[in-house]
């Protein structure tokens, strides 16, 4: 693994990203293609499968075993590629209608089995390819060609459906921020297990400016925290505001105020079993608090591919039979002479 | 005592065991089966039982029924009518005297025809003989409380030794046929090896019976022998159209070399595959149950794209589901097996019962010019070569095969000569060529087949994107230009044309110059067959062909459907085979329909009047 191998370009298809001007689909292909370059997994073992909307289309510009299948059911399709070929990488791009409407069943079935696929999750709260309509990941009340007086119901939001699927590893992202989003891709090709990568993503035709609050660099550190385990809490341009406990909630303080010191600030522990804190910190929002970025929850658990390849091992050896002409003799028979 | 009791020869002998869906009778007719199997008679076997798991105890509506054809030659239908009936309860009385006929024998359990059961059965007074119009041969055995006696001490619930009454009953009908219990036994011992009281209960009520039939022989004036003739040499096992459509996929992947992925979500009467083939992990078979019928048949796709011999099962209902993603695999060209094993539609219909409505869906019901072979098994023991035919051409031919089977075969089982794989063709995998590498584009085809090249991920040099978006055929990427796109179409189509060069002519059974010609498909073999060879044997002219692939079909189709006056098609539908013939072959003759859509299997009989009466039109 020291001997750097692969760059981004080894990454990249021939062909041209046909995404609008501005789309953060653009910024989100560039750091995957980078972070695939330092996994250094050769794009023949590394498998990209995507379902059906804009974000969809990226395998086409991957230089990978690539599969553009259909809406909702990349989890589905990733899912066999990985039992039958567990040694691969696999990757499934979904946007939030293709993840969390249509393909909703799969979403928690995947990340309930723990199969070992890095599921990203490009969420820009809109249909862009069906030309704007809202969806399950827009705001109450959001005006859209679908829902021209404002939607009348109320949006998932990704991290809690996927933690309350017993999800074991949840991480979110900006698009525009490469570094960011490399770091968490790294994280999620790392462990082993359905790793969910929520990537806020915008969209600048029909949703246009949905992540400004956490749009730069300037005003992430204002409105976003970067979550590192076995770090404090912190956010602010000098990390001056820090997560606190209260009661059974969270709270943003300013380190030096109302007898607020370091040691009242949390420590992330994404490692912790128990995902209450996790899924209270992936709740934030603002104006009250910071949007939580960088890896939420990851904790060990089997994952379902080997779980597959140890099963079979173990009966292999329990079992007296090994192939075709075997089996049929573990049967009862009679013979005709 | 034995020898003073007439024994009857007989060529064929059916069975029915018919009791309430918790009185074990598919247990003891399964059981039946096998121990005539061992005598070397020819079986063929029909369970008949309700969708319910516990209908409402002693309705009409629970009865569960399991009718056994045993011959000395090859039995083609598990029977019209049967030889002997055994009614447990009055509702199984009610509802299986369409089965008798006024030879038949009757065995009822005394203790169950009383005044509760028979007002749960809607009988109006407390002779339903009398009320049914029977006048057949009765043997009228208390059951149930002979049970209870012959295990009282022996430490068991009530429930438990009631439980047995079905191995008693069994016992009687061994004795009735004479047929040794040992086997019976021992089967008994290996199902209920880590319940040794249990399995010790069983036979011994079992071996009663048996005494019971013999003591009480008086008042029974025959006893029947079937005697075994002319079979094929070799070993033979019992086996169920699902279990050999299961054991037909773990020796294809073999032969194919490759691993067997099976993606599939339970559903009525498709299930039994997934547990036959979740039980072979020694044999390396992945089995995923999936979270819906979609990510079942999508499961496989990816399965496929990542290198495995990918199967889904399902029947109807799923298939409904599993569309869209078909689709997919006919876009991506990806190898795919679906197993439909139809039952009564549409919606959710009649799920226990058979069927061949699907037809018409597997072949068209696809968004798009969507073409798909299809093969239909003919016999429970045919799944096994059918589905083995339709590995070989998915892999070879890049395509997702349809495989049609039904309630009928897939629940029915017969006497199997275990195959010799050696003896059956080899499955070679369209793989990409070592001089493709680098310069190889994913729609690059085969000039022979038109199939495209399958290129696993792990292949370097080999790196690409397929979808369900339409591809230009010379580069692969996305493309909508319009004439590319009608040649896509064409080349999906002739990929599957080119088929028939790989599939057997049709044969036709009978006389060439027959004045009419019989045509079925799938599950109604046995039936149509019989019927044509009865008829025959009376002197008719008549033949009879029966298509396995439907799509694409045999080469000689057209040629042979001319050479006849008279054809009719008979099938379980309303007419989608006959429909289909009629559009894909100009010139035809006249074609006549047979149609019976009542979840029930063809009547030998009835059959042969229908085609009689149709011979006899001018």
């Amino acid at each position: 693994m020291n001997n750097i191998k692969f760059t981004s370009k080894d990454f990249m298809s021939d062909q041209n990203a046909r995404w609008c001007a501005g789309c953060g689909d653009h910024a989100f292909l560039k750091s995957l293609q980078k972070a695939m370059a330092k996994l250094n997994v050769a794009p023949w073992n590394t498998e990209v499968i995507s379902g059906i909307g804009c974000s969809s289309r990226l395998p086409y510009y991957v230089n990978a075993y690539c599969f553009h299948t259909i809406h909702g059911r990349a989890l589905a399709v990733a899912t066999g590629a990985k039992v039958a070929n567990p040694d691969k990488s696999v990757w499934t791009i979904s946007g939030d209608g293709d993840g969390l409407a249509i393909g909703g069943n799969h979403f928690i079935h995947a990340i309930r089995r723990n199969i070992d696929i890095n599921m990203i999750l490009l969420n820009n709260k809109i249909y862009g390819l069906t030309k704007g309509q809202y969806s399950p990941t827009s705001d109450r009340g959001f005006i859209s060609k679908s829902s021209p007086y404002g939607t009348i119901e109320d949006p998932f939001n990704p991290a809690e459906l996927a933690i309350g699927a017993r999800g074991r590893f949840f991480a979110r992202c900006v698009a525009s921020d490469i570094d960011g989003t490399v770091d968490v891709l790294l994280a999620a090709a790392n462990h082993k297990g359905t790793s969910v990568v929520e990537v806020l993503q915008n969209c600048v035709i029909f949703n246009d400016g949905t992540h400004d609050a956490i749009a730069t660099k300037e005003l992430r550190r204002k409105n976003a925290i970067y979550l590192m385990h076995g770090k404090p809490m912190l956010f602010g341009d000098d990390n001056q505001y820090g997560l606190v406990q209260d009661g059974f909630g969270l709270k943003v303080a300013k380190i030096g105020e109302d007898g607020v010191t370091m040691e009242n600030v949390l420590v992330h522990d994404a490692h912790c079993q128990d995902n209450t804190l996790h899924m209270k910190l992936a709740m934030m929002e603002g104006p009250d608090f910071p949007v939580a970025l960088g890896v939420i929850r990851e904790v060990e658990a089997p994952t379902y591919d080997a779980a597959t390849v140890q099963q079979i091992e173990e009966v292999k050896a329990a079992k007296k039979y090994h192939n075709f002409a075997e089996l049929l003799l573990t049967n009862d028979t009679w013979e005709i002479k | 005592m034995k020898d003073k009791i007439m024994v009857k020869h007989l060529d064929t002998v059916v069975v029915l065991f018919s009791g309430d869906s918790g009185d074990g009778m598919q247990l003891a007719g399964n059981m039946f089966s096998s121990i005539s199997a061992v005598l070397g008679n020819d079986i063929c076997t029909f369970p008949d039982y309700p969708a319910e798991i516990r209908a409402p105890h002693g309705s009409l509506g629970g009865v569960s029924g399991y009718r056994v054809h045993i011959g000395a030659e090859k039995v083609y239908t598990p029977g019209d009518k049967c030889d002997v009936l055994v009614a447990m309860n009055p509702a199984a009385l009610k509802t299986q005297i369409k089965y008798l006929t006024p030879k038949s024998t009757i065995i009822i359990d005394t203790d169950t025809f009383d005044e509760m059961e028979l007002t749960k059965a809607q009988f109006n007074t407390d002779d339903p003989f009398a009320e049914l119009g029977i006048k057949n041969e009765v043997i009228a055995a208390p059951i149930t409380s002979m049970c209870k006696e012959s295990l009282k001490g022996m430490g068991l619930d009530n429930k438990s030794m009631v439980r047995c009454k079905n191995m008693m009953a069994l016992g009687l009908v061994c004795w009735l046929f004479n047929r040794p219990v040992d086997y019976a036994e021992k089967l008994l011992r290996a199902k209920f090896a880590k319940k040794p009281l249990v399995a010790e209960a069983n036979v011994k009520v079992l071996n009663d019976g048996y005494n019971y039939g013999h003591n009480i022989h008086a008042s029974i004036t025959t006893t029947y022998s079937i005697e075994t003739e002319n079979r094929e040499k070799g070993m033979y096992t019992d086996i169920s159209g699902n279990k050999a459509t299961a054991y037909g996929l773990i020796a294809a992947a073999e032969k194919a070399g490759l691993e067997l992925y099976l993606g599939s979500y339970p559903i009525t009467p498709a299930t039994d595959i997934l547990h036959e083939l979740a039980k072979h992990k020694s044999l390396g078979v992945k089995t995923v149950q999936c979270e819906d019928e979609i990510s079942g048949c999508a499961s496989a796709i990816g399965a496929a794209f990542a290198g495995d011999l990918a199967v889904t099962t399902t029947s109807g209902p799923g298939v409904c589901l599993k569309s869209e993603a078909i689709n997919l695999a006919v876009m991506a060209e990806l190898p795919l097996v679906i197993i439909d094993v139809q039952r009564g539609g549409p919606s959710t219909g009649l799920p226990t019962k058979s069927e061949q409505t699907d037809l018409l869906q597997v072949l068209y019901g696809r968004n798009g010019e969507s073409p798909v072979p299809v093969i239909a098994a003919s016999s429970p023991t045919d799944c096994f070569d059918s589905i083995y035919q339709a590995c070989k051409v998915a892999v070879e031919h890049m395509t997702p095969v349809f495989f049609l089977s039904d309630a009928f075969i897939a629940n029915g089982s017969a006497a199997w000569k275990l195959p010799n794989l050696k003896e059956y063709p080899d499955i070679k995998p369209h793989y990409v060529l070592p001089e493709q590498k680098n310069n190889w584009s994913p729609y690059n085809r085969d000039s022979h087949t038109m199939a495209r090249y399958w290129a696993v991920p792990g292949m370097e040099g080999y790196t690409h994107v397929i979808g369900g978006l339409e591809k230009s055929s010379t580069t692969g990427a996305i493309c909508y230009d319009p004439g590319n796109h009608e040649k896509m179409v064409s080349y999906r189509q002739e990929k599957i044309n080119r088929i028939v060069n790989e599939i057997p002519d049709l044969e036709i059974f009978g006389d060439q110059d027959a004045d009419l010609l019989v045509v079925g498909w799938g599950g109604t073999f046995g039936h149509l067959y019989s019927a044509v060879a009865l008829m025959r044997e009376a002197g008719k002219k008549v033949a009879f062909v029966h298509f396995h692939w439907i799509s694409p079909l045999p080469k000689n189709t057209a040629d042979v459907l001319r050479k006849f006056k008279k054809i009719v098609v008979a099938e379980q539908n309303s007419g989608q085979l006959a429909g289909y013939l009629r559009m894909k072959i100009e010139n035809l003759p006249h074609i006549y329909q047979y149609n019976k859509i009542q979840g029930q299997p063809f009547q030998v009989k009835s059959l042969k009047d229908a085609f009689t009466k149709i011979m006899e039109d001018a």
